[in-house]
C-alpha cells in the first residue's frame, strides 16, 4: 500500500500544493478551463446542440451551405452555418468533438498501458529483453508518426478500431522510452531492495512499488501525446484514410468542407478546424505547465 | 573512426532488414492480398487463378524469398492502377517531392534563424514573446488545417497565389524543376510554407536557445571587448557556433519533411510521390505502397547514416561514447 491511502492528510496537502503551483501560471489555468469547457460541451452534446445532425428527420437539405447566422428551416439560428448536407455546423462540431476526444483518449490510454508495461519490463529485466524492446522503440521513433500511421491504416483498412490501433502503435514507444528512463533510476533505490528482501514477487515490486514513482513524466507525455493523437486522427481522416463518414470526427468534417473552400464557403472547414485547434492548444498548455510543475529540478 | 563507420553501417543494414521483414509480414501475411485484387463478384476459380499468378499459393518462406529478391533488384511489381512499374512511377514523382522538401527546408532556415536569433538575443523584447508564441502555435497547429487556411487566405480571398498544382518545370542537368522560374515559385511557395511551418518553429527554438547560451560565453565577451561590431559578433561568432546542432537536426528532419509531404501534396494537389502514396492507399495498390515504403525507409536510413558519420567526424565524443556501450 502506498503512503497516500494509509495516511490521506498529507496527500491532500500535496495535491493542494500541486494545484496552487499549477495555478501560478494564468495561461495554463486558461488552458485548463478551456479544456474543461470543451470536454463538457462534447459530453453534453445531445443536450446543448440545437439539432441532432445525424437524425435524418431533423436535417433539411434546403438548409445546406448556409453562412453563419442563417436561420434554419426549424427556426433556430445556425451560429456557425451549415455544411453541404444541411447539417447545423455547431451541432456537428459538438458531436465530432465526442468522436475525436474518444479516439484520442482511448488510444492514449492503451498506448500508455502498453508502453508502461514494456518500459518497466525493459528496465527491470535488463539484458537481452531490454535490448530487444529498446531496439524496437528506436526503430519506431526513427520513423515519422504520420508515415507509420498512414501505412498501418493502408494495411488494416478503415474503421474506428483500426485507427485506434494505428495510433497506439505510433505512440507506445514514447511511453516505453520515458518509463524505462525513470524506472532505471528507481530500480537502484533502496526501497526496491527492501521490497525484494521482504520476499515480494517481481511483479508486485515492479507494479506496486516502482510504477507509482515513474508516473510523473508519464502524465506529461500523456497530455502531449493525446493532443498529438487527436491531430493525427484528424489528419488521417482528412486524407480520407481515417474514420469513415459514419464516424464524423472533426477531421472528417474538415474534409467534407474542403470541396467548398475554393468557392469561398470557408466556414464548413474553418470552424471544425478551429475547434480542433482550440482542443489541441488547450491540452498543450496544460501539458506544458504540468511539465514545469512535476519537474523536480524546477522545484523552488 | 573506421570502426564507428562499420558499426554504424551494420546498424543501418539491420534497420533495413527489419523493415523489409515488417513490410513483408504487413502486406503479405496480415490479410489476404488476393481479396484486394479480385472484384467483389469473382468466382472461386478466378480467385485461385489470381492466387497462382501472383504466387500466393507458395509457402510463406518461398514468398518471402521471392519478395527479398524483388527488393534487392528494386522491383516491386506493376502498379494495379497505372499498369506500369511501381518503382518507375515512384522515381518519376520523386523530384517534385524532393523539390518541395528542399524549398521547405530553405524557408525554415531563412525564416527560422533570424527570428530565433532575435528571440535569443533579446529575450525580454515584446517581439520575442510574439515570436515564441507563434512558434508554440506552429507546433500545435495541424499541418493540413494550416494548408487549408493558406489556400483560403492567399488563393481564395486575396487571389495572390495559385492554390493547386505545380508550375511549369524547366529541365536543368536532366532534372526537371520549377525552382528557376517565377511562376514555378508562385506555385511552390504555399505548399513549401505549409510544409515548413513545423520546422520553422523547431529552428526558432533551437536558434533561440543556442543564441542565449552562446551570448553568455567567454568568447563572445572577448569579441566584444576587442571592439568587434555586434553585427560581426552575431553573424560570425555566435552563428557559427550554433549552426552545428541546427544543421544536424535539420539534416535528420529532411526525412520527416518527405514523409509529411503526403499531407501537403494532397491539399495542394502537388504531383509528388506522397500524393501517389495516398492514391495508392485509397485504391489498395499494393506494389506502389510497398515500393513507397521501401524507398522512404532507404532514404531515412541513408540520411541518418550520413548525418551520424558527419557528426562523429565533427565531434569525437559521439564515437567515443558509442564504443563504450
Amino acid at each position: 500500500m502506498s503512503a497516500a491511502t494509509s495516511n490521506p492528510a498529507p496527500a491532500q496537502g500535496e495535491f493542494a500544493r500541486f494545484a496552487a503551483r499549477f495555478a501560478e501560471d494564468r495561461v495554463a489555468v486558461f488552458g485548463l478551463v478551456l479544456l474543461l469547457v470543451i470536454v463538457a460541451m462534447a459530453l453534453l452534446a445531445p443536450f446543448i446542440s440545437p439539432q441532432n445532425p445525424y437524425d435524418l428527420g431533423k436535417v433539411d437539405i434546403m438548409d445546406s451551405r448556409q453562412p453563419p447566422g442563417t436561420k434554419a428551416g426549424d427556426g433556430f439560428a445556425m451560429l456557425l452555418g451549415s455544411d453541404g448536407m444541411g447539417r447545423d455546423l455547431f451541432s456537428s462540431i459538438l458531436y465530432g468533438l465526442r468522436i475525436s476526444l474518444t479516439v484520442g483518449v482511448l488510444s492514449g490510454v492503451l498506448a500508455a498501458t502498453l508502453g508502461l508495461v514494456l518500459g518497466l519490463v525493459a528496465a527491470y529485466a535488463g539484458g537481452r529483453i531490454e535490448t530487444l524492446i529498446m531496439r524496437i522503440v528506436d526503430l519506431q521513433l526513427s520513423l515519422p508518426s504520420v508515415l507509420v500511421a498512414l501505412i498501418l491504416v493502408a494495411l488494416l483498412g478503415k474503421g474506428i478500431d483500426k485507427i485506434i490501433l494505428a495510433l497506439v502503435v505510433v505512440q507506445w514507444a514514447y511511453y516505453a522510452r520515458t518509463v524505462r528512463g525513470s524506472a532505471l533510476v528507481e530500480r537502484r533505490k533502496e526501497y526496491v531492495e527492501a521490497a525484494r528482501s521482504l520476499g515480494l514477487s517481481h511483479a508486485r515490486t515492479v507494479f506496486r512499488h516502482i510504477l507509482p514513482n515513474c508516473l510523473a513524466p508519464v502524465i506529461v507525455i500523456a497530455t502531449v501525446q493525446t493532443a498529438h493523437a487527436i491531430s493525427l486522427e484528424a489528419t488521417l481522416s482528412f486524407l480520407g484514410v481515417g474514420l469513415p463518414q459514419t464516424e464524423p470526427s472533426l477531421g472528417v468534417l474538415i474534409a467534407n468542407g474542403f470541396q467548398y473552400m475554393l468557392s469561398g464557403k470557408y466556414w464548413i472547414s474553418f470552424f471544425p478546424g478551429l475547434a480542433l485547434l482550440l482542443t489541441i492548444v488547450a491540452i498543450n498548455l496544460v501539458g506544458d505547465r504540468l511539465r514545469d510543475v512535476l519537474n523536480p529540478r524546477l522545484e523552488k | 573512426m573506421l570502426a564507428f563507420v562499420i558499426r554504424r553501417l551494420a546498424q543501418a543494414f539491420f534497420v533495413v532488414v527489419a523493415m523489409v521483414v515488417l513490410v513483408f509480414f504487413g502486406t503479405y501475411v496480415i490479410g489476404d492480398p488476393v481479396w484486394m485484387m479480385v472484384p467483389g463478384d469473382a468466382t472461386q476459380e478466378q480467385v485461385e487463378e489470381v492466387r497462382r499468378t501472383f504466387g500466393f499459393d507458395q509457402p510463406v518462406y518461398m514468398q518471402f524469398l521471392t519478395f527479398l529478391g524483388d527488393v534487392l533488384r528494386g522491383e516491386f511489381g506493376r502498379s494495379y492502377v497505372h499498369g506500369s512499374s511501381a518503382i518507375g512511377l515512384i522515381l518519376d514523382r520523386m523530384p517534385a517531392t524532393l523539390e518541395l522538401a528542399l524549398a521547405a527546408l530553405i524557408l525554415a532556415i531563412v525564416i527560422g534563424i533570424p527570428l530565433g536569433l532575435f528571440a535569443g538575443l533579446k529575450p525580454d523584447h515584446p517581439v520575442s514573446r510574439g515570436i515564441m508564441a507563434v512558434s508554440i502555435l506552429g507546433f500545435s497547429l495541424p499541418t493540413f488545417w494550416v494548408g487549408l487556411m493558406l489556400i483560403m487566405l492567399f488563393s481564395v480571398m486575396l487571389g495572390w497565389l495559385p492554390a493547386t498544382g505545380r508550375g511549369p518545370v524547366i529541365s536543368i542537368l536532366g532534372i526537371e524543376t520549377s525552382l528557376f522560374s517565377l511562376e514555378g515559385w508562385r506555385h511552390l511557395f504555399l505548399p513549401a510554407l505549409n510544409l515548413a511551418l513545423l520546422k520553422i518553429s523547431l529552428v526558432i527554438r533551437l536558434t533561440r536557445s543556442g543564441a542565449r547560451e552562446a551570448s553568455l560565453q567567454d568568447y563572445v565577451k572577448f569579441a566584444r571587448a576587442k571592439g568587434l561590431s555586434p553585427r560581426r559578433i552575431i553573424g560570425v561568432h555566435i552563428l557559427k557556433n550554433i549552426m552545428i546542432p541546427i544543421v544536424t537536426v535539420l539534416g535528420l528532419e529532411f526525412g520527416s519533411l518527405v514523409a509529411f509531404s503526403v499531407v501537403t501534396e494532397t491539399i495542394f494537389a502537388w504531383p509528388g510521390m506522397g500524393k501517389l502514396l495516398l492514391e495508392a492507399i485509397q485504391r489498395l495498390d499494393r506494389p506502389l505502397i510497398v515500393g513507397y515504403v521501401m524507398v522512404v525507409v532507404l532514404l531515412f536510413v541513408t540520411i541518418n547514416l550520413i548525418v551520424d558519420i558527419l557528426y562523429s567526424a565533427l565531434d569525437p565524443r559521439v564515437r567515443l561514447t558509442g564504443s563504450q556501450s
